[in-house]
């Protein structure tokens, strides 16, 4: 049975390295933190997000797709030349291991939206570029993207993480953001689009947890025209991220306050205006609270969020060594690339942690 | 003498050895089944309603009500239920008239729903130690975030109730219970901080200082109902149908409109209040958003709109349409809804089960992009805490309880309402009836009830890992339907037991 | 500012009524087309309407007055405490439904459903007088106040079918010698009496004060009144189960 047709409780392992400077962050970095965390992963799972790494191509979405077959190549081509300009297409390099079996095609493209296409539709070029990968993903047969950004790009499998980044050749990859995911589900899931991180245009999640929320959150944005195929927590938080940062244009700050709000009785303390906007953002957007374990990193263009649930049930330690800072679920992760640190502390729980690039986006 | 047809279904029973003729059940009994003769005490079966008043209060434990046994030649077509009924009309040529909720025997859903817990994969929480949040906001909310020039969040939230628990007292009209239990509740429902609701024979001047946690009504009689009333409450109901009663009006009879009542629905003394069966003012779905925005424009839009239905058959499509028509709440009555009168075939023939109605509801305001915009009431058939979640999950804000809160004020469930002599005070205006319950008392008891409620609410709670009671709404993966057709459960949106 | 002329123009219901609560003692609006709402729960105010106002003109009216030079539509008065409207023209369906308190003069005719459910308590006693015809339903439910129907110029019956049905309190008075056919059991109909017409004089005075009718021919004209024998005329059919 493959993941999607069944929900899979997963446990995890996540980490996370971003330089502020925007200097180069090699993959075999992040291949090197996660693998220390290797007993938090069962080789079932595991992925990368990273940032900065096609700077070429950097005006082009990228789409990461996993193929069944030739014909669902095809097909999905036809799609794809049919609504975009294909500026670069390619199979991803990969290296033959034996730890990774039964790999799908997998293929790269950069794409630009044809505008004549754009203006007909009368949507905004985001929302048409998510409505055709939902499209592909739901309605062309054993074609999945997974992976949509600008300059960015995730890669995933089932297999052990640091196996999974080997496989990919990640340490020929530079960029100032990589995120990195190492998973323990309860069963298999069947094919690779059930690894992580889960992402939608540049957003990115890798998540920590089970949540407990999760039928009252998928529900809520299935309501919001977003399709929960896979059935896990990471693709409903990326969905839910997606629809209050892209769609209703909260900060993330605001986000993260709808995600792990405050509890009424700190919102019942609070100052005026503060508690206004609490109580305001808690109402109005109740279904997206989510509650439950969870430690998450959000990467998007320019930076990367970290978040754990109110009740802090899951770990994460963040450090810092100039510009760089560092993410995971346990420090260790974080000293095996960086003895050194300025500082390391353990976030609050529902108070986010957001690292920018000096200067704004890359 | 007239052939009697009917045999009394109940037998007071009587332990001599016991019994002191202190008379004490004579003067409890408003239905006159005890009395006094030649030295000792004797009872009339026919005219014992089992409400339990001379048992509960009997000083040295001497009766008891126990069935008669009496059984009619019953068959698998002819109940004994059946035939009682038949002679009755054959008997008055009479309409049944019934009280409380429907005892019929149809499924009930939520013994057929079992909860989900936590283990291993994600922790539960322990609700004595940990947050457990329960606080509900009803209201509409904005469906576009908006921000003021200087890029902070507009606010516009819009009127709001708020809750300490998923739990809201259902309207119960004054003149249909006492004001004692009126009182009872308005009182609870300010130490609880959850609301009570008038129902539709307007507020009682005393209980205008209970307003901050009050929901005044509106119905088709529009008894009591004038712009002070209207600006009294938190919130406006606009009853459209009842679920012990769908699609018909209601009528209390003259001889409960006396004193206080009258003055409280400003009509005379004596007369009938007849609430029509539609609000004639409403014929289609157009003529509701009239009726909402006209009680917003009476009250500045401080207040949020809710507008009841009965869970009828197309029920889905009726609430998505009210969504669309300016209410705030919607609040869906199921049919085992308790009610003071209704005709016996409309109450135990009519409506649906909450279950269904709310499951069906609550996606289709889903598939129309809507569930978020409205808050969502269940009610009729809500008997405990597990029910409470079960309906929370299946995707209401939270319930309205009616025959349970009455309950605790000392119903005992005889379901003679109708009669006017209620033995403990509630469903009466008799004041020799009404001062036996005690508002210090029935205030107490419905406190205690829900505060009992909510802990349950919060152990099951934190048993599935859930802290906040927003993440349970509409969660249907907590639930599992055992026993449940196919099509049971895809109504209710629920996978079975082992899936 | 105590007295305002506005333009209801391009207004919606909710910015016109805020600009009516805004406004002072006296409000005189032009161009109503359509806006519904018109006064609705005010107190103190006197409100001049031209052109058509929209549904549920005063409902829940609480001691304002509104005049109306235009027809008005559906449920005007609804659920009305205290007040008077004086229409100059014809009013919709369901006029003063649920009405408490106060008046309603409509100088021409009125729809279905006129007067239904009206109630009387204490010193409140809602009165309509309706200068034409009205539709069927007339005082359905009634269980008290004053319903008057003039008939002027109308050739036929006063009023539809089904008059009185369920009414249990309150008076109807339809200017005819002619009691109208199939009212229902527990409606009595007898011609109007001195006692009656009494009762009745200071509202026929003011419509005709209000519409430059000839008072002489209303106070003239035969009456007939039409009461409930019951104040509870569904006793018989229910019985316990």
């Amino acid at each position: 049975m493959k993941e999607g047709q069944v929900r899979i409780p997963s446990g995890c392992a996540i980490a996370g390295i971003f330089d502020r400077s925007g200097g180069a962050v090699s993959g075999e970095e992040a291949i090197r933190s996660i693998s220390v965390m290797h007993d938090r992963s069962n080789g079932l799972g595991g992925g990368f997000a990273a940032y900065g790494i096609y700077p070429r191509h950097r005006d082009c979405y990228a789409f990461h797709l996993f193929y069944d077959s030739a014909s669902a190549r095809q097909a999905c081509e036809a799609f794809l030349k049919d609504r975009f300009e294909l500026v670069s297409l390619s199979e991803i390099p990969t290296r033959p291991m034996a730890e990774i079996t039964d790999a799908p095609l997998i293929w790269r493209y950069f794409v630009l939206p044809l505008p004549a296409r754009l203006s007909a539709g009368g949507l905004d070029e985001e929302e048409f570029v998510v409505r055709c990968v939902f499209h592909i993903n739901t309605q062309i047969d054993g074609a999945y993207v997974f992976s949509s950004g600008k300059n960015m790009g995730v890669f995933k499998a089932v297999g052990f993480p640091e196996d999974v980044g080997r496989f990919y050749r990640l340490e020929e990859y530079q960029g100032y953001c990589f995120t990195v995911h190492g998973r323990y589900p309860t069963n298999t899931p069947g094919w690779w689009g059930g690894a992580h991180p889960f992402a939608l245009l540049d957003c990115s999640v890798v998540h920590n947890g089970e949540i407990s929320s999760y039928d009252a959150n998928r529900r809520a944005m299935e309501m919001y025209g977003y399709k929960c195929t896979l059935q896990t927590d990471t693709e409903v938080i990326t969905y839910i991220i997606d629809y209050l940062c892209r769609r209703q244009k909260l900060t993330l700050t605001e986000a993260a306050s709808v995600m792990a709000a405050p509890f009424w009785q700190t919102i019942d303390g609070m100052e005026p205006e503060e508690q206004r906007t609490a109580r305001y953002l808690r109402s109005v957007f109740a279904s997206q609270l989510i509650t439950g374990p969870f430690s998450i990193l959000v990467g998007f263009t320019g930076g990367l969020m970290a978040l754990n649930d109110r009740l802090k049930l899951r770990s994460m330690v963040v450090g810092e060594r100039g510009d760089r800072v560092y993410f995971a679920s346990e420090e260790a992760a974080i000293r095996a690339i960086a003895p050194d640190l300025d500082t390391v502390w353990a976030p609050q729980g529902g108070c986010p942690v957001i690292v920018r690039l000096k200067g704004g986006q890359q | 003498m007239a052939i009697r047809f009917l045999y009394p279904p109940y037998e007071v029973v009587r332990n001599e050895g016991r019994c002191t003729v202190c008379r004490l059940c004579e003067r409890q009994c408003a239905n006159g089944a005890h009395t006094f003769e030649n030295g000792r005490m004797v009872c009339d079966d026919a005219k014992c309603v089992n409400c339990h008043r001379c048992v509960a209060l009997c000083p040295t434990r001497a009766l008891k009500v126990v069935p008669s046994g009496h059984t009619y030649k019953e068959n698998a077509s002819w109940s004994g239920r059946a035939i009682d009924e038949l002679y009755r009309q054959a008997d008055s040529g009479g309409v049944l008239l019934s009280s409380m909720g429907s005892p019929a025997d149809y499924p009930v859903y939520f013994d057929k729903l079992l909860l989900n817990a936590s283990q291993v994969t994600n922790p539960s929480i322990d609700p004595l130690r940990e947050p457990m949040e329960t606080r509900v906001f009803l209201g509409a909310r904005p469906q576009t975030v908006r921000r003021g020039a200087d890029g902070r969040l507009a606010d516009d939230l819009g009127p709001h109730l708020t809750l300490a628990m998923p739990i809201l007292f259902a309207g119960m009209s004054y003149g249909s219970i006492s004001y004692n239990a009126h009182q009872s509740l308005a009182r609870a429902a300010r130490t609880l901080g959850i609301f009570y609701n008038t129902g539709e024979g307007g507020l009682h001047e005393d209980l205008y200082p209970y307003g901050e946690n009050t929901i005044v009504q509106v119905a088709s009689g529009r008894f009591g109902v004038h712009p002070d009333y209207l600006r009294a409450g938190a919130a406006i109901e606009i009853k459209m149908g009842q679920g012990a009663k769908p699609g018909i009006g209601g009528h209390l009879p003259g001889a409960k409109i006396v004193g206080d009542v009258s003055r409280t629905r400003m009509i005379p003394q004596g007369s009938d209040a007849i609430s029509p069966a539609p609000h004639h003012d409403i014929y289609s779905i157009e003529d509701l958003r009239q009726l909402v925005y006209s009680l917003k424009e009476a009250t500045q839009y401080q207040k949020p709109v809710i507008v009841k239905i009965a869970a009828v058959h197309n029920v889905s499509a009726i609430a998505s349409g009210i969504a669309r028509s300016g209410a705030d709440i919607i609040a869906i009555d199921g049919f085992r809804g308790g009610t003071g009168a209704a005709p016996t075939r409309i109450r135990d023939h009519v409506g649906i089960p909450i279950e269904l109605a709310l499951a069906s509801v609550d996606q289709r305001l889903r598939d129309e992009g809507l569930r978020d915009r409205v808050s969502l009431i269940a009610g009729g058939g809500i008997r405990s805490s597990a029910d409470v979640v079960k309906a929370v999950a299946l995707g209401a804000d939270c319930v309205y309880i009616g025959t349970a809160a009455l309950l605790a004020l000392g119903c005992h469930l005889c379901q003679s309402c109708h009669t006017g002599r209620c033995n403990w005070g509630i469903a009466t205006q008799d004041p020799r009836l009404t001062q036996r319950l005690d508002p210090d008392v029935g205030c107490q008891r419905l406190v205690n009830l829900l505060t009992a409620w909510q802990h349950e609410i919060q152990e099951m709670m934190g048993g599935m890992g859930i802290h906040s009671i927003e993440s349970l709404r509409g969660n249907r993966l907590m639930l599992r339907g055992v026993g449940l057709n196919e099509k049971e459960l895809a109504v209710l949106g629920v996978k079975h037991a082992g899936e | 500012m105590s007295n305002t002329t506005l333009s209801a123009q391009a207004l919606d219901f909710q910015r016109l009524n805020e600009k009516i609560r805004a406004a002072g003692a006296e409000v005189c609006v032009r161009d109503c087309c359509g806006q519904r709402f018109i006064g609705a729960g005010l107190g103190e105010k006197a409100i001049t309407l031209y052109g058509t106002p929209g549904n549920a003109l005063g409902a829940y009216l609480d001691g304002a007055s509104i005049r109306v030079y235009g027809n008005a539509q559906d449920a005007v008065g609804d659920t009305m405490n205290g007040g008077q409207i004086i229409i100059h023209g014809g009013a919709g369906d369901a006029l003063g439904y649920a009405m408490r308190g106060g008046s309603i003069y409509v100088r021409d005719s009125a729809g279905y459903r006129t007067g239904i459910h009206m109630k009387e308590y204490g010193d409140q006693k809602p009165v309509i007088v309706v200068g034409g015809r009205v539709g069927s339903f007339l005082g359905e439910y009634l269980a008290g106040g004053v319903l008057v129907v003039l008939g002027l110029g109308i050739a036929g019956p006063p009023a539809g079918d089904f008059i009185g049905a369920g009414m249990h309190g309150g008076k109807i008075f339809l200017r005819t010698d002619r009691p109208p056919a199939g009212l229902p059991d527990q409606v009595t109909a007898s011609a109007a009496g001195a006692e009656d017409l009494a009762e009745i004089e200071p509202w026929l005075q003011t419509f005709a004060r209000c519409f430059g009718t000839d008072a002489a021919l209303l106070l003239g004209s035969p009456y007939t009144v039409l009461r409930p024998n019951t104040k509870n005329p569904y006793k018989q059919l229910y019985v316990a189960n």
